[in-house]
């Protein structure tokens, strides 16, 4: 509680204090109104304050000025009423002024309340970094870190700055980034981003990136200006705010004089002013429209931060709108779907163990750099020991011949096989296919291909339950492999082998055709399609600058599921916004009929107003807890 | 020329009422209030002195709400 708070804290808790006390205290005429009027400054003279000021500068609409105007009104018909022998209420106008008062406090409180909520589930600022100077070790604020510099982080601590390993290894917790909770382990050489959490080794670490630049420091900067860019919902209220007010008002003017004037002249009835100018006051009770107001863009904030602690970055109250009524989301295959990397994917038709396999074709294929071969050495997963290897012959395109072990091996493609005349059993999987003979025995083959992503399946099918029926598929590879993998994954619709221009073509098509279309990339030379789509998604972002910056939701990682999880936070947002929205109308309609019927008095007014925000506030903070879709 | 200044305002109502009067002001092309961060960020225009008018946005927002405060 700052200051502020607390100053208010302790008028609300005299003013309470004495109102309740006055209660049983028998006083009558001026000394019970002047005994009332104490708790009413101690509670209302910053408002009385500000009414001033209003009239002033010529705002009839001042929210105070209007409050000020309800409760003095309230005062002046109780004093009207004492001097015609009646027991006039001066409780109601200090009541109303009290919970007006303990309204803004909670709202005040809830505000600052959800900042540090959000400050601390992003807490990945880092306070300081170790540096050796001269020979001995100092801790530095980040931004006085150049890059090239080395720093030192111990474990336990958070990594400052963007940098490359030069020495030690540990694993890293980079939860607070990602959303993912299992450690990451890192050696020298990796490179290492800054908000991540060293757990158990000691890490020296070369900068690459200046404080200002680093991971953390974009980051923090994305969500905090987030907020900032507003959604309809918000113009939409703010608007509405703008002429809530003033309709309220001239309401309780009306309500003042014509019914009154109408019973006199045409009913011959006493006018009972006072009457009609109390539901008059009432009306100007719920003039403000504060419930609205504060809790549409806290929704928002809060949907903004619940999503950035799983690792979704959404750069503006207006994606996070958009998002939510996402009718059609087109994905890149490769790095999106696939994981775009070239993997030993399966094993047939072999007569030997199939590790023996592997390792035959990794040691034959141990002197080339080709992806293929890579992958195959990946798979193999060992040192290779090359006393083994003998006489490598590469048969340009086709395949290699090698002597392992004394065996004679032949691992390539079919045309290799037929020139050994052996003979290949042909493979119906997609990719690129490896067979192996040893000593001209056909032994079986190895399918290498780009792996789906095993959350892929998943994140199509729940993105599908979500009500995003129209899903495409875009990619740059041959048609074949489009379609195993659109099938596999469900996906109606794709286009292969798309050049990056025509990528973009395609999506501008989509775009026409279809209501609001989202685009999922991994960030990779597709800056231009993210930015031209209503929503650009862009994935596995830990690093990369331009992809933060043409996208409009980023992930931090390349998980698809997140894509999904993004909707569900978005949709779930814009629920709690309308329900904020229907909640608040309706209750203040309801109040402003009461009212007007004489049903509601100020006490019921300012309750429902109260109460309505608080009610309204509570269910904005909602936003902030969701949960990542699962496998 | 973009600037973010830090800002004090109680009320939300008030935030929108601040960004509309700083969008009034001379010299300001476009103005966003950001009540939970407590931002205000302006976009002034190029002709205009950047200082002398966001003096100009306080007293304006003054006006509506005597509290407020922005820090510059």
């Amino acid at each position: 509680m700052n200051k502020k708070q607390k100053k208010i804290l302790i008028r609300i808790i005299i003013a309470s204090v004495l109102l309740i006390g006055l209660h049983f205290i028998m006083i009558k005429g001026a000394v019970r109104f002047f005994a009332y009027m104490i708790p009413y400054y101690i509670i209302g003279n910053d408002i009385i304050k500000k009414a001033i000021n209003g009239l002033k500068n010529r705002k009839p609409f001042d929210e105070s000025l209007l409050m000020a105007v309800a409760t003095l009104g309230a005062v002046i018909l109780a004093v009207y009423n004492e001097m015609h022998s009646i027991k006039g209420d001066y409780v109601e106008a200090v009541a109303v002024m009290l919970f007006y008062q303990i309204g803004e406090f909670f709202q005040n409180m809830a505000v600052n309340k959800s900042r540090k909520n959000i400050a601390e589930l992003m807490n990945i600022r880092p306070d300081y970094a170790n540096i050796e100077i001269n020979g001995k070790i100092e801790k530095v604020d980040p931004n006085e870190i150049e890059t090239g510099n080395i720093i030192i982080v111990n474990p336990g601590e958070k990594v400052p700055l963007d940098g490359v390993i030069i020495e030690g290894n540990s694993s890293v917790n980079t939860s607070a980034l990602t959303g993912e909770s299992i450690p990451r382990a890192v050696e020298v050489n990796d490179e290492i981003i800054s908000g991540s959490i060293n757990l158990n080794g000691l890490l020296k670490i070369k900068v690459t990136k200046k404080f200002g630049d680093s991971t953390v420091s974009k980051i923090l900067e994305l969500v905090e200006n987030a907020s900032s860019k507003k959604s309809k919902s918000e113009d939409f209220i703010a608007k509405f705010a703008r002429v809530y007010t003033p309709i309220v008002v001239i309401s309780a003017i009306i309500l003042a004089v014509i019914p009154p004037i109408f019973r006199i002249i045409f009913l011959n009835l006493p006018a009972l002013w006072s009457v009609w100018i109390y539901r008059a006051l009432t009306f100007l009770v719920i003039s403000c429209p504060c419930a609205l107001v504060i809790s549409i863009p806290l929704s928002f904030f809060a949907g903004i931060g619940g999503a950035s602690r799983l690792g979704i970055l959404i750069k503006g109250s207006n994606y996070l709108e958009t998002l939510s009524k996402v009718k059609t989301i087109v994905f890149d295959k490769t790095g999106t779907l696939t994981k775009g990397i070239f993997e030993v994917n399966a094993i047939h038709h072999n007569k030997i163990d199939e590790e023996k396999l592997i390792e035959y074709a990794a040691l034959a294929e141990s002197a080339s750099s080709h992806p293929i071969a890579v992958s195959l050495k990946k798979a193999y997963n060992k040192k290779i020991d090359l006393s083994r290897i003998k006489n490598i012959q590469e048969i340009s395109g086709n395949g290699i011949i090698a002597q392992i072990d004394d065996l004679e091996i032949i691992a390539g493609n079919e045309k290799i096989m037929e020139k050994f005349n052996i003979e290949s059993i042909k493979c119906h999987s997609i990719g690129t296919i490896i067979h192996i003979a040893i000593n001209k025995n056909y032994m079986g083959h190895i399918v290498i291909s780009d792996v789906i992503k095993p959350e892929s399946e998943k994140a199509v099918e729940s993105l599908k339950k979500l009500g995003i029926k129209n899903i495409v598929m875009l990619t740059g590879d041959l048609k074949n492999v489009a379609q195993n993998v659109a099938e596999k994954l469900k996906i109606s619709k794709f286009y292969a082998q798309l050049l990056p221009d025509e990528k973009l073509k395609k999506v501008e098509e989509i775009i026409s055709e279809n209501n609001i279309t989202a685009f999922a990339g991994d960030g990779i030379n597709d800056a231009p399609v993210l930015s031209r789509a209503d929503i650009g998604i862009a994935m596995g972002a830990m690093g990369s600058d331009s992809a933060i910056e043409a996208a409009d939701v980023v992930l931090m990682d390349d998980n698809p599921l997140k894509i999904s999880t993004a909707v569900k936070i978005s949709k779930n947002c814009l629920n709690i916004v309308k329900q904020n929205i229907c909640f608040a109308l309706v209750v203040k309609f309801i109040c402003l009929i009461l009212g007007a019927l004489g049903i509601a008095n100020m006490w019921l007014a300012v309750f429902a107003d109260v109460g309505v925000m608080i009610i309204c506030i509570l269910n904005a903070f909602r936003a902030l807890f969701i949960k990542h879709i699962d496998k | 020329m973009k600037k973010s200044y830090k800002i004090e305002v109680d009320c939300a109502n008030c935030a929108n009422l601040m960004e509309e009067e700083a969008k009034k002001t001379k010299g300001v092309k476009n103005a966003v209030v950001n009540f939970i961060t407590q931002k205000m960020d302006v976009e002034f225009d190029d002709s205009f002195n950047s200082e002398a008018v966001i003096k100009e946005v306080l007293k304006n927002c003054k006006k509506i709400e005597e509290d407020c405060e922005i820090y510059f």
